[in-house]
């Protein structure tokens, strides 16, 4: 696979101008530009059995929105650019699939928009772009 | 016996066919409880002691060491373990352990590990076929579990109307099994430690309170659709179980040097137990018949509630549901069983039976934990419920092909069974819970004996495409 940047979305206005920012970097390096989202899942969580059932189904139901309601908005912002855009969907933990999605494409760089968590929620669990900068091998830019 | 309540007698009644003594050489043997257990001997030898030997593959397969990033999002092994763990784990390690160490002494303990160790080869066996003979559904939604592997995997082998007969004997017997021991048992425990920690025994007025309050929170989950209070119960009972442990764990600490003893009891007790009628052969078969009843191996539900897993080998669930019988029977029955041994509580004639024996237990060196074993006890009867609701309507479901009417008619039958359960007396409950769960593995282990061929050649495919390196680890 050739190399690319990765932006990670979630439909809000930061990300939409991540997408922007992560195009404007894609075009200058001359590489493709990989739209990802990831919903968030865990496969240590506990369910009910009905939950369980009805599982597989549910997949398909947030893929789909997650493609109609996230990715085609942010791949329509892309349309009138240069680069090659590779619509990515995906389950797990935000900043381990971003990083497995970097390893993935042999991306240079993941661009991210700055997420609108509140204060508590931050102090206890950290937000998703802090967690990426630990994380992540390769530069990391957030975009407010 | 004039004096006794009708609905008692009644229960009564089915109790004594189901376990219906015979007495050799002076001791009664319950011909049901010696079937599971030659069952579980029989897997364990069959499948070469695959319960030892698959033990370290399925704690990797929990851990995701085999799973496939497209399989995310879907049903994890882990999730699929938790369910049915939250299944089982509840009043038969509670109350269960007590009864059979009021009943048995120390020594029942021995034959419930024992019987837990044997019982980690029937749950290989259920869960393998479970997962093989499911059926999805157009929706995309899945049915598994005995009624399946009965009907559809007896027919593969030209026993299409035995298979038949034995899938509907055990929908009905999983129906009575989920309305007993899945729900009076429960609603009838959680309801005495309510009364005992409040220090309104006795108060009847006050048990048709809470068995109606109990209904209403099943109903709303069940007929409701509210998913939400399962979903916290879903997420808290793991909490409970974890401090639960804690707590056994600090009885024990507090009292460790009486911990060797309390070993040397439970084994001695086992060979040459002093005062119990029976003898060995009695404490034997009080620490199997409540091993059973605890984790349920023979039994067929964990069948059903695996069946939802992501996989597209049937072998994998059944490695990982052999941990089942090991967490609930052998870690959490252990321990209560070392507690309740250690602090002595079982000997002091006091009389306490059940939850109370445990929480007196408990009582010894944290006095304020009882409060918390009461809050525990409702919420793992609560949880355990709902587990059992989802397999008598899958049962129901598959009797009347998916029927919407026929399932809502169950689920309010089961609503009305809560509140009989929390104003039943415990021994007729009991009883009942205890003969109607037994009685599913009556066609349940017909049909593992039929298929043990079929089984054993699914788990050494299996075994082989490891050894040869076609399945291999991701992580």
């Amino acid at each position: 696979m050739s190399a690319s940047v990765i932006v990670g979305i979630d439909g809000s206005e930061p990300s939409r101008r991540a997408v922007e920012f992560a195009l404007s970097l894609a075009e200058s390096q001359g590489v493709g530009l990989v739209v990802a989202h990831v919903i968030p899942w865990s496969p240590y969580s506990f369910n009910t059995p009905t939950e369980n059932e009805e599982r597989g189904e549910r997949k398909q139901q947030e893929l789909r929105a997650a493609t109609t309601q996230i990715i085609e908005p942010a791949v329509e912002v892309a349309s009138g650019h240069s680069c090659e855009v590779t619509p990515v969907v995906r389950h797990g933990d935000p900043v381990d699939t971003l990083v497995e999605l970097a390893g993935e494409f042999s991306a240079t760089a993941i661009v991210v928009g700055r997420t609108g968590d509140s204060r508590v929620k931050r102090a206890l669990f950290g937000s998703i772009p802090g967690h990426l900068v630990h994380e992540s091998t390769i530069p990391v830019t957030v975009v407010p | 016996m004039e004096d006794e309540p009708f609905f008692d007698r009644i229960l009564n009644k089915i109790t004594e066919i189901v376990f219906y003594p015979v007495n050799i050489g002076g001791v009664d043997i319950l011909p049901i409880v010696v079937w599971l257990i030659v069952a579980a001997l029989f897997f364990t030898v069959y499948l070469g002691f695959l319960n030892i030997r698959g033990f370290a593959h399925a704690i990797n397969l929990v851990r995701g060491r085999y799973s496939k990033p497209e399989d995310a999002g879907e049903v994890s092994h882990f999730q699929a373990l938790a369910t049915a763990v939250s299944g089982t784990v509840g009043l038969g390690n509670i109350a269960g352990v007590a009864v059979a160490i009021t009943l048995g002494g120390p020594g029942a303990t021995f034959w419930m590990i024992l019987a837990g160790f044997l019982g980690m080869s029937t749950k290989l066996a259920e869960c393998t076929l479970g997962v093989k003979y499911r059926k999805e559904h157009p929706d995309g939604t899945v049915s598994g579990g005995p009624m399946y592997y009965l009907r559809d995997g007896l027919a593969e082998l030209g026993l299409r109307g035995l298979g038949k007969v034995l899938a509907a004997a055990f929908a009905v017997f999983c129906i009575l099994g989920s309305l007993g021991g899945g729900n009076m048992f429960q609603a009838n425990q959680a309801t005495a430690q309510i009364l005992a920690v409040t220090g309104n025994e006795g108060n009847t007025g006050l048990t048709w309170a809470i068995g109606i309050a109990f209904a209403l929170a099943v109903g709303m989950v069940i007929l409701g659709g509210i998913k939400s209070i399962a979903r916290v119960t879903e997420k808290v009972v793991p909490f409970m179980a974890a401090l639960y442990l804690l707590a056994c764990l600090v009885v024990i600490l507090a009292n460790v040097e009486k911990v060797p003893g309390a070993f040397g009891d439970i084994v001695s007790g086992a060979f040459s137990p002093e005062g119990i009628t029976g003898g060995v052969v009695g404490v034997l078969i009080v620490g199997f018949q409540r091993a059973a009843f605890s984790n349920e191996a023979g039994i067929g539900s964990a069948s059903i509630a695996h069946s939802a897993v992501k996989t597209n080998e049937p072998s994998t669930e059944g490695h990982v549901a052999l941990l089942e019988p090991f967490i609930d029977t052998i870690v959490i029955c252990t321990m209560t069983a070392l507690m309740i041994v250690i602090s002595g509580v079982w000997e002091d004639g006091e009389g306490a039976e059940g939850v109370a024996l445990t929480s007196s237990a408990f009582e010894t060196v944290v006095p304020w934990f009882p409060n918390v074993l009461a809050v525990a006890v409702i919420l793992f009867a609560f949880s355990t419920m709902i587990s059992w609701s989802y397999y008598g309507m899958k049962a129901t479901g598959y009797l009347f092909g998916d029927n919407q009417t026929a399932e809502n008619v169950y689920k309010v039958v089961f609503c009305i069974f809560t509140v009989l359960g929390s104003v039943t007396a415990l021994d007729a409950v009991l009883g009942f819970s205890d003969a109607a769960i037994f009685l599913m593995s009556v066609p349940n282990v017909i049909g593992l004996y039929i298929l043990a061929r079929v089984l054993r050649k699914e788990l050494s495919q299996y075994r082989a495409k490891i050894a040869n390196g076609e399945i291999q680890r991701v992580k």
